[in-house]
C-alpha cells in the first residue's frame, strides 16, 4: 500500500523514536551503578552498593509496600466505579450524559496541582486525618477515567443482542454479567486496571498534597533527589522498578491487543 | 421484551429475589443506568467536585500570612493580583510551552503510531508497544533527571556532538530544555490514544481511496488524518493538560525564565502559604482546560481517550 | 435509681480521669519539671536527613520510642503539617527560623523547659536563646544546628579570591551564577543594600518598609539576566559547579562539602557585608500525644555525639561547642569547614533567617510581610 520509500523512511522514524524513548533510560540504568554520588558524564566508576542500600533501607521498603497498596486499592475503586458507570452509559439514553463523561475526565485533564489542592483543603475542612485513605481517594479520582473509557469502549464494541440471547436463554441479570458481560469486558477491564496502576504507581503532585506521615514510592524519591545525597540509589530503585513491570505489562499488552488489526 | 422465558428455567428460592430483581432491571433499563450510574456519580460530587468548590470558595478568600488563617473576607484582590506583573506573562509562557509540546508530540507520535499499525509485524508491534508504554512505570522524577545529565555542558549530548565535530548545545537549564523534556515526559500519552484510533481505520477504506485514484499523500490527508483527530485531540488533552500545571520540570531542568503557572501555584501554597492565592491562580489553568475540552470534545477526543 | 446513679459513677469516673495529669507531664498550662516515661511513639516533621537511622536506631533502642518521621519540602509545609487540622497529628518539628516564629504565635508550639536538658549549657551562647526560638524570655524549642549562606566560588576561574557580595551582581560574570530559590534571598540582598547603600535605613534585613523592599527587588532585577539558575534544590548547585554550569553563587556549606569530595575546585568565603544563615529548631506541638518521647528526643539530639554525627551526615554546623573533635574523627577537617568552633562573635554576626511580619519592631507596623516577599520573589523571577 505504502510506497517503498515511504516504509524506509518510517522505519527510520520509528528507529529514532524508538531510541529517544531509551537512551535517557539507559543512562538513568548505567547511573544506577554510579560510583560517586554526584551525577556527572562521563561515568566515573562503579559499584553495586545502591542496589543492596535501597533493598536494607527500611524507608525503601515501607514505600514501595505503601505504593503497592494504594495503587491496588484506587485500581479497586476504580474498577468497580469506572465499570459502574460504562454500564450505566452505555445502553441507556439520558440527559447529563455527556456532563457525567466531563465529571469523570475532570481529574485527569485538570492539572494534577488542583486536584492535590482542592483534596487537600477539603480533607482539612473536615478534620481527616491524611493516611493511606486520603492517598486512595486522591488516586481514584483520576484511575477512574481510564477503567470506564477502556469499559465503555469495549461495551460499544459489542453488539447488544449478546445480551438479549443470554436473557432469551433464560439467564438472570447477574448470570448475564457472570457469563457474558465479564468475560466480553474481561481484557478492557486488565487494560484499565494496568494503566490506572501505573498512574497511581508514578503519581507524585496528587499524592504530595494527600498523604500524611507516610510516603510512597515517588515521594521517597523525591526526598532523595531534595536530599541529595544518595542520588544513585534513585536510578538503582527505578532501574529494579521497571524491570520486575516488564513482565505485567509485556501480558497485559499482549491480552489486549487486537491481533493483525491494521490489516483486515 | 421475552422476560416471560425467565420463569421456565429452574431457581432456588434466593434466586427468586434475584430474578425478580433481574426481571425488574431488565424492564426498566433507565432506572438500571441509574442505579449502575449513581454510585460513582455520588461519590465524584461527595469528594471531587464539592473539594473543587471548595477551591473556588477559597479563592475569594485572605490569609493572615503570618498566622496562616484563612479571613473569610470577600474580595476580588486575589483576582485582581492575576492581573498584574508578573503573572500574565508566566500564564502566556505556559500556554506557549504547552502548545510546543502538544504539537511536536503530535507530529512525533503520529507517524509512528502509523509504524506500529500499518508496517510492524505482530510481535515488532506488541515489543514497541510495550516498549512505548514502559516508561511510565519510570519514576517521572527518574527521568526527567536523566536528561540533565544528557543536557548539561559537560553532558552527553554535547559530548556526542562534539565526537561528530559539531558544535556544543548550551540548552540546560532554558526553556528549550524543558520543551525537550517535557515532550519526552508525555510523548507516550500521545501515542496510545493515536495508535488506537489509527487501528480502527478499515483496511478497506485506504483500498478504496486507491481505487478511486488517490495517491499516498491524498489519502493520507483526506482519509487517515481525518479519522485519526479524534486519537490526536485525545492525546493533546494530556499532554496539554498535564505541562499546565506541572512545576516538577521547571525546578529541575529549567532556568530563570522558566516559571510555569503550577510553580506559581506551588510556591503560593507551598512557601507562602497563601492558599487563597493559590486557589485563585489555579481557576486560571482550570479556566483554560474548561475551554481546550470544549474544542476537543467537538474533534471526538472524549471518546478515544 | 440504678440509671441516676450509674450517670453519677460515669460523671465521677470522667472527672477523676481529666484530674490525673499524664505520667510527668502536664497537659495543662504549666511546663514539665520533670521527664517521665516514655511513650513509646513520636512523631516528627523534619527535613530530609535529619532523622538517619544512624542516630535515629540507637535513640529508639535506648528510650523504647518509635520515631516515624515525615519528611517536609519547606517551612511552610512545616508550618502547614503543624496547624492543620488544630494540630497534634506530629509531637514535635525540626522548624527553620522563618517558621518557628510563626508556629510560636500560632500557638502551635509549647513552652518548653530548658532545665530538663543537660547539654543546654554547652551550646554556644548565640544559640541559648536566639530570636526565633525564644519570645519573651521563654524557650519554645531548643536549637539543633544551623548553616551560613556563604559565597561559593569555582577557584580555578577567580584566581583572586572574592571579598564581596557584589561578585553575584557583577555583569562579568554574567551566566555564571547561581543563587537559592527562595523569597528569603530578599533579605541577602537588603543585607548588601545595608552596607553599600546606607541612605536606604536598613536594619534588619528582614524587616524592610515598602521603599526598602523596593530596593532589594530593583537590585534582584538587575542580577537576573546574570542568573544561570535559581537553586531549588542543593543538588542542583553541586552539578552545576561540578559540570561547569556554574562557577560562584549563594550556598550552603554542604555544597562546598560536597564538591570537595568530588574534588571539585571550589572554595567558600565569608563577605565582608555578612552573611545571613538559617538556624533549626526543634520545637514541641501544644498538642504532642507524646511529651515524654519528644523531650527524651531533645535530650539526646542536642548531645555533642550525635551533634556531631548529624552535622557531619547533612551538612551543617552543631549549636553544641563540644561536637567540635568528635566531628574530626567523623570526617578529618568538617569542624573547620563547617566553623563549629569559631568565636561567639562569629556567630552573632550571622543574621540567621526569621520570617518577615509587617510589624518593624520598633514601634513601626508598616514593614513588608511574607506574602509582599513572595509576590516580590515572583516578580524578580519574572
Amino acid at each position: 500500500m505504502e510506497t517503498r520509500a515511504t516504509k524506509v523512511a518510517l522505519w527510520a522514524w520509528a528507529t529514532l523514536i524508538f531510541l529517544f524513548l531509551w537512551i535517557p533510560l539507559a543512562i538513568m540504568a548505567l547511573y544506577a551503578f554510579n560510583a560517586s554520588n554526584i551525577q556527572s558524564w562521563p561515568i566515573p566508576g562503579f559499584t553495586t552498593k545502591w542496589f543492596s542500600e535501597a533493598w536494607n533501607d527500611p524507608e525503601v521498603r515501607d514505600a514501595l509496600w505503601l505504593s503497592l497498596r494504594a495503587g491496588l486499592l484506587a485500581t479497586g475503586v476504580a474498577l468497580v466505579l469506572g465499570s459502574l458507570a460504562a454500564f450505566g452509559l452505555s445502553r441507556a439514553r439520558f440527559f447529563g450524559k455527556d456532563s457525567i463523561s466531563f465529571l469523570f475526565i475532570l481529574p485527569i485533564a485538570l492539572p494534577g496541582i488542583i486536584t492535590g489542592l482542592a483534596l487537600n483543603s477539603f480533607f482539612v475542612l473536615l478534620g481527616f486525618n491524611f493516611s493511606l485513605w486520603t492517598i486512595v481517594i486522591g488516586h481514584a479520582t483520576f484511575c477512574v477515567v481510564i477503567v470506564y473509557n477502556n469499559v465503555i469502549a469495549r461495551l460499544r464494541r459489542t453488539s447488544g443482542s449478546f445480551f438479549e440471547a443470554s436473557a432469551d436463554l433464560g439467564a438472570t441479570g447477574f448470570q448475564t454479567f457472570r457469563f457474558v458481560t465479564l468475560p466480553v469486558i474481561a481484557t478492557a477491564l486488565v487494560a484499565g486496571a494496568l494503566l490506572a496502576f501505573a498512574l497511581s504507581w508514578d503519581e507524585i503532585v496528587v499524592t504530595y498534597f494527600t498523604a500524611g506521615a507516610q510516603n510512597t514510592l515517588p515521594l521517597l524519591l523525591f526526598g532523595f533527589i531534595r536530599q541529595g545525597q544518595n542520588l544513585p540509589i534513585v536510578n538503582a530503585i527505578a532501574l529494579v522498578v521497571i524491570v520486575v513491570s516488564l513482565i505485567p505489562v509485556a501480558l497485559a499488552q499482549r491480552l489486549t491487543s487486537d491481533p493483525g488489526a491494521g490489516r483486515g | 421484551m421475552p422476560a416471560d422465558a425467565a420463569g421456565a428455567t429452574e431457581g432456588s428460592p434466593r434466586g427468586g429475589a434475584l430474578r425478580s430483581l433481574s426481571r425488574f432491571s431488565w424492564r426498566r433499563p433507565g432506572l438500571k443506568a441509574f442505579g449502575q450510574i449513581s454510585a460513582p456519580v455520588a461519590a465524584f460530587l461527595a469528594v471531587y467536585v464539592a473539594a473543587l468548590v471548595a477551591l473556588l470558595i477559597q479563592s475569594f478568600w485572605t490569609t493572615d500570612s503570618f498566622t496562616g488563617k484563612l479571613i473569610h473576607s470577600w474580595s476580588l484582590d486575589n483576582f485582581r493580583a492575576i492581573a498584574n506583573d508578573p503573572y500574565p506573562a508566566i500564564i502566556q509562557r505556559t500556554v506557549l510551552i504547552a502548545s510546543a509540546v502538544t504539537i511536536t508530540c503530535m507530529l512525533l507520535a503520529f507517524p509512528y503510531a502509523y509504524f506500529l499499525v500499518r508496517i510492524a509485524g505482530r510481535r515488532l508491534r506488541l515489543a514497541l508497544l510495550v516498549a512505548t508504554v514502559l516508561p511510565l512505570w519510570v519514576s517521572y522524577l527518574v527521568r526527567v533527571y536523566s536528561w540533565r545529565l544528557i543536557l548539561n555542558p559537560d553532558g552527553a549530548l554535547n559530548w556526542f556532538l562534539n565526537g561528530l565535530g559539531l558544535p556544543s548545545l548550551n540548552i540546560a537549564y532554558t526553556n528549550w530544555a524543558m520543551w525537550l523534556v517535557f515532550t519526552y515526559i508525555w510523548f507516550p500519552f500521545m501515542v496510545l490514544p493515536v495508535y488506537a484510533s489509527l487501528e480502527r481505520v478499515p483496511y478497506s477504506y485506504l483500498e478504496a481511496s486507491a481505487d478511486l485514484g488517490a495517491h499516498g499523500f491524498t489519502t493520507l490527508r483526506r482519509v487517515i488524518l481525518p479519522l485519526a483527530v479524534p486519537g490526536l485531540a485525545a492525546g493533546s488533552i494530556f499532554t496539554f493538560s498535564l505541562t499546565l500545571g506541572d512545576y516538577i520540570a521547571p525546578s529541575l531542568v529549567g532556568g530563570p525564565d522558566s516559571s510555569l503557572i503550577g510553580t506559581v501555584v506551588f510556591e503560593s501554597l507551598g512557601l507562602a502559604n497563601n492558599a487563597p492565592f493559590a486557589a485563585a491562580f489555579a481557576m486560571v489553568p482550570l479556566g483554560i482546560m474548561a475551554v481546550y475540552l470544549a474544542i476537543m470534545k467537538r474533534l471526538g477526543a472524549f471518546e478515544s481517550l | 435509681m440504678k440509671r441516676i446513679r450509674f450517670g453519677y459513677v460515669a460523671l465521677a469516673g470522667l472527672v477523676t480521669a481529666l484530674a490525673i495529669p499524664a505520667a510527668g507531664v502536664s497537659k495543662g498550662t504549666g511546663m514539665p519539671t520533670s521527664v517521665g516515661k516514655g511513650e513509646g511513639k513520636l512523631t516528627l516533621v523534619a527535613w530530609e536527613g535529619y532523622t538517619q537511622p544512624q542516630w535515629v536506631t540507637p535513640f529508639e533502642k535506648a528510650t523504647g520510642c518509635q520515631v516515624s518521621t515525615k519528611f517536609a519540602g519547606s517551612s511552610n509545609d512545616m508550618f502547614n503539617l503543624m496547624t492543620s487540622g488544630g494540630g497534634g497529628q506530629y509531637d514535635m518539628v525540626s522548624a527553620s527560623g522563618d517558621a518557628s516564629l510563626r508556629l510560636i504565635f500560632a500557638g502551635a508550639v509549647a513552652e518548653t523547659n530548658m532545665a530538663l536538658i543537660p547539654s543546654y549549657k554547652d551550646f554556644f551562647k548565640a544559640f541559648q536563646s536566639p530570636a526565633n526560638n525564644t519570645v519573651g524570655g521563654k524557650h519554645y524549642g531548643v536549637s539543633v544546628q544551623f548553616g551560613p549562606n556563604l559565597l561559593l566560588y569555582n577557584t580555578k576561574t577567580f584566581k583572586a579570591k572574592p571579598t564581596s557580595w557584589s561578585a553575584i551582581y557583577d555583569k562579568k560574570n554574567a551566566g555564571q551564577i547561581t543563587v537559592p530559590d527562595n523569597p528569603i534571598q530578599i533579605a541577602d540582598a537588603a543585607l548588601y543594600l545595608s552596607k553599600t547603600k546606607p541612605s536606604l535605613g536598613i536594619r534588619d534585613p528582614y524587616e524592610l518598609t515598602q521603599a526598602q523592599l523596593a530596593a532589594a527587588v530593583a537590585l534582584l532585577k538587575v542580577q537576573r539576566p546574570l542568573i544561570k539558575k535559581y537553586w531549588a534544590l542543593a543538588s542542583d548547585q553541586i552539578d552545576l559547579f561540578k559540570n561547569g554550569g556554574s562557577t560562584i553563587g549563594a550556598s550552603w556549606p554542604y555544597q562546598y562539602s560536597q564538591l570537595i569530595a568530588a574534588k571539585a575546585p571550589v572554595a567558600t568565603v565569608i563577605p565582608k557585608e555578612g552573611v545571613t544563615g538559617w538556624l533549626d529548631t526543634w520545637m514541641l506541638s501544644s498538642k504532642a500525644q507524646h511529651p515524654n518521647c519528644a523531650y527524651e528526643w531533645m535530650q539526646y539530639i542536642t548531645t555533642q555525639k550525635v551533634q556531631a554525627e548529624q552535622a557531619t551526615s547533612y551538612g551543617e554546623t552543631p549549636v553544641n561547642k563540644k561536637a567540635c573533635p568528635i566531628m574530626n574523627t567523623l570526617q578529618k577537617g568538617s569542624c573547620q569547614q563547617y566553623f563549629a568552633h569559631s568565636p561567639e562573635s562569629y556567630y552573632r554576626s550571622i543574621k540567621f533567617w526569621k520570617t518577615p511580619v509587617a510589624d518593624c519592631g520598633n514601634g513601626q507596623k508598616n514593614c513588608t510581610d511574607l506574602k509582599a516577599w513572595t509576590t516580590a520573589w515572583q516578580q524578580v523571577k519574572g
